[in-house]
């Protein structure tokens, strides 16, 4: 399934590097560039929602408010607090900043990934693939990634060497960490699923043939959906949104892991908030909704608008969900990761095996998934009322405070 | 290209210091958990050995040893993290040294 | 080219791991073990085995060392060791001598050795067979390792109930604390603990 980027077949020479260079630039240029807008559409959204005019002022619509706050931000004074560890307390912006960036460079950008449009341009008489790299080790590589964004996060806590960014970024810590298990269960079920790690070839199975011609064969639909909504919570949770974002919960944290920032630095962290969304969204689409695959309707660049289309729906349900829910408790939130999403995900995991296992021995597919549901859902059941008899008997005999 | 070709040995002989570091790491260091942290050091140059034989070689299951060296590794820091932070709750400042008063 | 990768990498690598045992502040090490941990996985690549860097990022900097850092943030022992005094006399330098004694043991070994002696090939699975590594290890765990394989699974489950009765609060310290005995330095440690093992699972 794996096969390397056509670019690099021929030996790598200055073209080569000079077109690699050429796609590390447009994709971090344009995703700078996209983090202005969405700010800008993140505010104006919140804003119609409750009833406010948003930024109206700098440029059409209030478009370069994010410019200007961008150059008020580069214009102030650089503060080091007296009691930061110093030299931790410079590197943790670029450590929160760098992994939002990295994520967007496996997802695949343009091309429909039908026959006569593979998802592959020709730059100077030189085939490329259209994402920036296509590592064999794909999927893992966006898990690797987004588990070491914690670091950003926590090392701004710790070294600020004050209260309450220390309890943003322990709070910060812990949730990124119990979340990322439900990712990975999620991500592990759609691996079992198309078979492969490699975001091109999962948009490649993704573009064919689907259900009847008109339901696309989407990872979404085949996994069955429980995975997809896992991994949409789950990556909530980890890009701290709303209504996950504990971390810098104002009423009781000031502004969490950054209080004690200022100047671009905290730009960086700002870049990053809002980078991630637009990253996590194009990861959504790649893993489980086709990606840039899509019917050829505008040509050669229909790929892109498919991507652009879809990333769009996410980036406004992203907004649409900042604007509506509540914050999570902590407690809650502690018990939706492990008590919910974990078991589910691995049960719906071992579903899906059951399944394949099912579809290579030639056994009744309907029989296959009732069975399995049976087995699996009493399982689940017998251990849950057991564990909730076991913890009433041990309240009762006042073991454990409640 | 002005730099020799990589020989396998220069994997191995990296991996030994790394893991020279690490045991003397283990030796000097107090704070158990920098001493936690020289074990993992230590079990990485081997997990490196282990990949460079398995290329040299050219047998996948230094690799597949890896893998179980992994998964060992994340039970033991699981347990051995719990043991510290359990002594450290009692006592915030113990080092290693303090371990001795278990003699009683 | 792979030279060139070996050198940086390598060098990262050292100067990691002696900021692991020389910094003062445990964070610092941690920090520096993450940068070891980054080279390793840098010539894990270097040398084809692509699906093992990645576990040992997700596994090592995702989980192990995060979970470092969360106990020392937690605990609040992030203050700096004074590692000016040498709590025995004599034991940095005789460490020192067993630290070069255990470099030079696998190097003269190396140098001895002929590599070609014993002609012997392995017999679990080619890696120049042409498929990506993550096949030939899949191929291999589950086939021929698949018992090696339960058991460690069997290990995590038992790794995350020890660390589950570990951070429990016993009843002895609880007793204490109403007596005004034991206090609590911090809150309880939760879930992450048993995390990474769920992660590898």
């Amino acid at each position: 399934m794996y096969a390397l980027d056509p670019l690099y077949l021929d030996g790598v020479g200055l073209a080569e590097v000079l077109i690699t260079v050429g796609k590390v630039l447009i994709t971090f240029v344009v995703l700078l560039v996209s983090v202005i807008f969405m700010v800008w559409f993140e505010r104006k959204v919140i804003s119609d929602m409750q009833n406010r005019i948003g930024p109206n002022r700098a440029g059409p619509f209030g478009l370069l408010q994010t410019l200007a706050d961008g150059m008020k931000l580069i214009f102030k004074e650089d503060l080091i607090p007296g009691r930061a560890r110093r030299f931790v307390f410079l590197l943790a912006p670029y450590l929160s900043v760098i992994p939002a960036f990295l994520i967007f460079a496996i997802v695949p950008l343009g091309g429909t990934f039908h026959a006569d449009d593979p998802g592959i341009v020709t730059i100077a008489g030189h085939q490329t693939y259209t994402q920036l790299a296509d590592p064999p080790i794909g999927i893992l590589f966006i898990l690797a990634v987004s588990s070491i964004a914690v670091y950003g996060v926590m090392l701004a806590g710790w070294s600020s060497g004050s209260k309450y960014p220390l309890l943003g970024s322990v709070r910060a810590t812990a949730q990124m960490v119990s979340y990322e298990a439900a990712m990975g269960i999620s991500v592990a079920a759609l691996v079992l699923t198309t078979g492969g790690l490699s975001t091109r070839s999962m948009v490649e199975i993704q573009a064919s043939e689907g259900f009847s011609g008109i339901i696309p064969n989407w990872n979404v639909i085949v996994t069955g959906f429980v995975p997809f909504v896992i991994f949409f919570i789950a990556a909530l949770a980890e890009m701290n949104r709303p209504p996950f974002d504990l971390l810098e919960a104002e009423q009781e944290l000031v502004g969490g892991f950054h209080t004690e920032y200022s100047s671009i630095r905290f730009g960086m962290f700002f870049v990053a908030e809002f980078m991630h969304p637009i990253t996590m969204s194009g990861v959504i689409v790649t893993l489980w909704f086709g990606g840039p695959s899509g019917p050829q309707w505008f040509g050669p660049v229909s790929g892109i608008v498919w991507l652009l289309a879809k990333m769009f729906v996410f980036l406004y349900i992203f907004v649409l969900i900042r604007g509506t829910l509540p914050r999570f408790r902590y407690d809650q939130l502690m018990d939706l990761g492990w008590k919910i999403l974990i078991p589910l995900s691995l049960a719906w995991l071992l579903l899906l095996a059951a399944i394949n296992v099912g579809r290579d021995a030639g056994w009744n597919l309907g029989l296959t998934i009732f069975v399995s549901f049976v087995v699996i859902g009493g399982t689940c059941f017998a251990i849950l009322t057991r564990a909730q008899e076991v913890s009433r008997q041990r309240r009762e005999l006042g073991e454990v405070e409640v | 290209m002005l730099l020799a070709a990589v020989e396998p040995a220069w994997y191995l002989i990296l991996a030994s210091m790394l893991f020279a570091i690490g045991a003397v790491g283990l030796l000097i260091r107090r704070n158990p958990l920098v001493m936690f942290m020289c074990v993992e050091l230590m079990l990485n140059a081997v997990t490196l050995t282990f990949v460079t034989f398995s290329r040299m070689l050219d047998d996948i299951g230094g690799q597949a040893a890896v893998l179980f060296v992994l998964v060992v590794a994340a039970a033991e820091v699981v347990v051995g993290l719990g043991i510290i932070v359990a002594i450290l709750r009692r006592r915030p400042a113990a080092t290693a040294d303090d371990l001795s008063l278990l003699k009683g | 080219m792979e030279t060139f990768i070996f050198l940086v990498a390598g060098a990262i690598c050292l100067v990691g791991a002696l900021g692991v045992v020389l910094s003062k502040n445990p964070v610092h090490s941690a920090l520096s073990l993450v940068a070891t941990l980054f080279g390793i996985a840098v010539l894990f690549v270097a040398q084809e085995a692509n699906f093992l860097a990645a576990v040992q990022v997700i596994v090592y900097a995702g989980a192990i060392v995060v979970l470092f850092l969360f106990v020392i943030m937690l605990l609040g022992v992030d203050q700096s060791e004074d590692l000016d005094v040498e709590p025995i006399v004599g034991q940095r330098s005789a460490a020192f001598f067993v630290g070069i004694a255990i470099f030079f043991l696998p190097v003269i070994a190396l140098a001895s050795t002929a590599w070609e002696a014993t002609g012997m090939e392995g017999n679990l699975g080619r890696l120049s067979d042409g498929g990506p590594d993550i096949e030939a290890l899949g191929e291999v765990v589950f086939t021929r390792y698949l018992l090696a394989f339960e058991v460690t699974s069997i290990l995590l489950v038992i790794a995350v109930v020890g660390a589950v009765l570990l951070a429990k609060k016993s009843r002895v310290s609880e007793e204490l604390e109403i007596e005004g005995l034991y206090e609590p330095a911090v809150a309880e440690p939760s879930e992450p603990e048993s995390d990474d093992a769920e992660a590898d699972a």
